[in-house]
């Protein structure tokens, strides 16, 4: 590829690619994490060697992932308007003989709605229907290891509008009219933070992408740096214009991440051999690099100023702001840190303009927002839709429902930070303020859906235990108070709580929300304290009547003797000390009301006839084989 | 374990110091370089490393320490992951842990004794779609390959008894 001199020149580049023939046919098949997983390489090979074998005029693509995960490995046949679901090697010689030779679906292959009508193409599935792909606009629509594809789209259209026309300060300005927050959970306004890092007199500075996306059940930033690195890469150039005087970038990325990594590295030399990156950037006289560094992880190191701890080569451990990152960040020069999805944002704002990004959204929130629906729901998968629709939406007409049809209980967003949302609340808008004001948080946009098998006690314990294991040690209230709260929960679910935990908990978790150094120690009690406030009875469950109503912690009354397998040896009865199991003529019974789930019975029953209920239920439920 | 040379770790070492000599904040990007060259982070080339750099080896412990993926002992040919993200949580990830953990007869963090496997649980994956999941060797696994893990398991052992048994 020849090195592009100018705006011009890459205008050029993509008028030629776009009157490239498009006529002949190609086949797209996902290679997301969750479709690779699904068997999606065999799959891409598959056609490979059939088209081959038929020397037929068709190419074979790849793409970043889709969002529909769990119908993968999916295949789009664009010219021919088709998108097969599920696809497996078998089902690679039909689809040449039948789609790509005569433009016929393969019926089976394509999604089927409950009322019988089959749907063609990606964009007439309900799953998409009411989504509003920005910021994964190009995911699942381009190659992510060629440049040109990604051209042709409208990547750098963004950059080169603003070198050949807009000042720094126009770019800054346009930002802010946007309305743009960040998309790292805060919601700071980027237009304000750009500003901030411009206004320092001394450089040089730094752009640094925040690709450390650490929350369990969060996968929207692997997937926009898998799918479409060109539109973090040109958003972070846009930066770097904008705040002058910038030495070099960096994308910080989790080491969970390979294929993401690996990606990145392709899109950044492409970049650079285009022109696009490294000195003076198509003529405008921009310099900068952007450098890789991977993660060795630490979820701590997702806090900002640990992040750049972490790139100087030492212990990622947050401190005290002010000063701000944008006066003193990186080796305590001016930095802008901004999420992946907030810089995968700004070309767009640039080229389509503030005004159009301003009308979608709400108010305080502009935009739209990735959000990865989890859980028990039943099309799993990544969505984007525009700030401001209810949980209801989400979860029911996007998600298409509970799995099981069983009642929904909760939804928990925004990861560890986050919090929980009752169904009552489900009518609730998603957007910063609005979360906010019920306790929860946008955080990193994970989404898990819960139904009413799911123990809210267990969950918040959950999260705990899983920022405090990450705690860093740094801040006392982070340290210690997160591990005091933890030892209350890890009481309660054993059934060993008393009713003043509740309080316990509730005043541990607001001095640590007032005193911890970090953002993520001060929102580490999140998933604690909004439980406690939506779903108080459960843990007054726990607490006074020792019981689990969802059956999940450790629950008394649910150790049943299996029949068939019981010796009538009478030992459990010899052992239970609150006369619990009861004899009758043919068999053993434990009582219910009676049992306290110390479990003696089961250690000592020689026939292993007892079991404890929940595990029985669960296996059931997830055929979960090993 | 096979006990290396001081020369033959420092031949090792000195090409990944060539590669970061004069760049700022290398000190993670360089450990992670070793860590792949050996597999961990092996005594004597820490030493070589700390003395390159000149800064005392309880700093490279420091830092290396505060890191999850940094290991200070050697690693089973093949790592299991499990990931205990939230969505693989509420599927069922601790049966998939627990099973594993008796199978293998290690808990996570743990290496077999032949090294032949690792057991490791993972914050998340970012196959949430598909949980639960188990990756081996930084692979997921779907949920046919998920199925036959014991026999994987099984098949691997008797691989490596029977190799172990032709060698002299």
């Amino acid at each position: 590829m020849k090195r592009l001199r100018n705006v011009a020149a890459l205008d050029a580049l993509r008028a030629s690619l776009e009157a490239e023939s498009r006529e002949r046919v190609e086949v797209r098949v996902c290679c997301g994490t969750g479709c690779r997983a699904a068997g999606a390489d065999e799959v891409r090979q598959a056609f490979v060697d059939e088209i081959e074998r038929r020397g037929l005029d068709a190419t074979v693509t790849t793409s970043g992932c889709q969002g529909l995960c769990q119908r993968g490995p999916l295949v789009a046949v664009e010219a021919k308007g088709l998108f097969h679901l599920g696809v497996d090697p078998s089902d690679v010689g039909p689809i040449v003989d039948l789609t790509l030779d005569r433009g016929q679906p393969i019926d089976r292959l394509l999604h089927h709605t409950p009322d019988g009508a089959v749907v063609r193409w990606r964009d007439d599935l309900p799953f998409y229907q009411k989504q509003e792909r920005v910021i994964l606009r190009n995911c699942g629509r381009i190659e992510p290891t060629d440049i040109r594809d990604a051209i042709r789209a409208g990547a750098y259209a963004g950059l080169a509008k603003a070198l050949d026309a807009m000042s720094p300060e126009d770019v800054i300005a346009e930002i802010a009219a946007s309305g743009l927050r960040g998309r790292g959970g805060a919601g700071f306004p980027t237009g304000r933070k750009w500003e901030g890092c411009r206004a320092q007199p001394h450089g040089p500075k730094y752009v640094i992408c925040n690709g450390d996306e650490g929350d369990p059940g969060a996968f929207m930033d692997r997937s926009v740096l898998e799918g479409d690195p060109h539109s973090v890469i040109e958003g972070m150039i846009l930066a770097a214009y904008a705040i002058g005087d910038v030495a070099d970038g960096f994308i910080y990325v989790r080491a969970e991440y390979p294929l993401a990594v690996a990606n990145l590295t392709t899109a950044i030399a492409q970049a650079e051999e285009l022109g696009l990156l490294g000195k003076n950037i198509l003529g405008s006289g921009l310099d900068f690099r952007i450098a890789i560094k991977k993660g060795a992880g630490a979820f701590v190191c997702g806090e900002s100023t640990a992040l750049m701890y972490s790139i100087e080569g030492s212990r990622g451990m947050p401190r005290q702001t002010p000063p701000r990152s944008v006066e003193k960040g990186l080796w305590a020069r001016p930095t802008v840190l901004n999420n992946v999805k907030t810089f995968a944002l700004v070309p767009v704002i640039l080229s389509r303009g503030a005004d159009w990004f301003a009308t979608i959204g709400t108010e305080g929130s502009k935009g739209t927002q990735v959000f990865a629906l989890t859980g028990k729901i039943r099309n799993t998968g990544l969505v984007e839709v525009p700030m401001g629709i209810t949980i209801h939406e989400l979860v029911y007409e996007i998600g298409g429902g509970i799995l099981d049809d069983v009642p929904c209980k909760a939804v928990q967003i925004g990861g560890p930070s986050g919090g929980c949302v009752p169904k009552a609340l489900f009518d609730t808008p998603i957007d910063f303020d609005s979360l906010q004001d019920v306790g929860a948080m946008m955080g990193s946009g994970g989404l898990v859906v819960m139904d009413e098998s799911d123990c809210m006690v267990a969950i918040a314990r959950y999260f705990l235990a899983f920022t405090q294991q990450e705690s860093c040690g740094k801040c006392t209230p982070c340290r210690v108070g997160t591990y005091r709260m933890l030892e209350i929960m890890d009481r309660i679910v054993e059934g060993k709580g008393e009713p003043a935990d509740l309080d316990r908990l509730q005043e541990l978790g607001e001095w640590i929300q007032e005193t911890a150094l970090c953002a993520l120690g001060r929102s580490a009690p999140n998933p604690i304290l909004t439980t406690i406030r939506h779903f108080r009875d459960e843990y007054e469950a726990h607490v006074v009547d020792k019981r689990c109503p969802a059956g999940v912690c450790y629950s008394p009354g649910r150790y049943r003797i299996v029949e068939a397998e019981c010796l009538l040896c009478g030992l459990c009865q010899d052992v239970c000390e609150e006369d619990a199991v009861r004899e009758s003529r043919e068999h053993y019974r434990i009582d219910p009301d009676l049992c306290v789930g110390c479990g003696k019975c089961k250690a000592v029953c020689p026939a292993e006839a007892i079991v404890l209920e929940t595990e029985e239920l669960r296996e059931a439920r997830e055929e979960v084989t090993v | 374990m096979i006990d290396l040379s001081l020369d033959e770790v420092r031949t090792r070492v000195a090409p990944i110091l060539a590669r970061h000599e004069g760049k700022d904040g290398v000190l993670i990007s360089l450990l992670q370089d070793v860590q792949e060259e050996f597999g961990f982070l092996e005594e004597q080339a820490m030493e070589a490393v700390a003395d390159d750099l000149m800064l005392p080896v309880s700093h490279l412990y420091g830092v290396a320490s505060f890191y999850a993926q940094f290991y200070f002992e050697p690693r089973g040919k093949h790592v299991v992951k499990v990931c205990t993200g939230t969505a693989c949580h509420i599927r069922g990830a601790p049966a998939i842990q627990a099973r594993l953990e008796e199978r293998l007869g290690i808990r996570p963090g743990e290496t077999t004794g032949d090294l032949l496997f690792t057991l490791e649980t993972v914050n998340c994956l970012g196959c949430c779609a598909l949980a639960p999941v188990v990756s081996i060797d930084d692979r997921v696994l779907n949920r046919r390959e998920q199925r036959k893990l014991g026999a994987w398991i099984d098949s691997e052992r008797a691989a490596e008894t029977a190799s172990d048994e032709r060698s002299p």
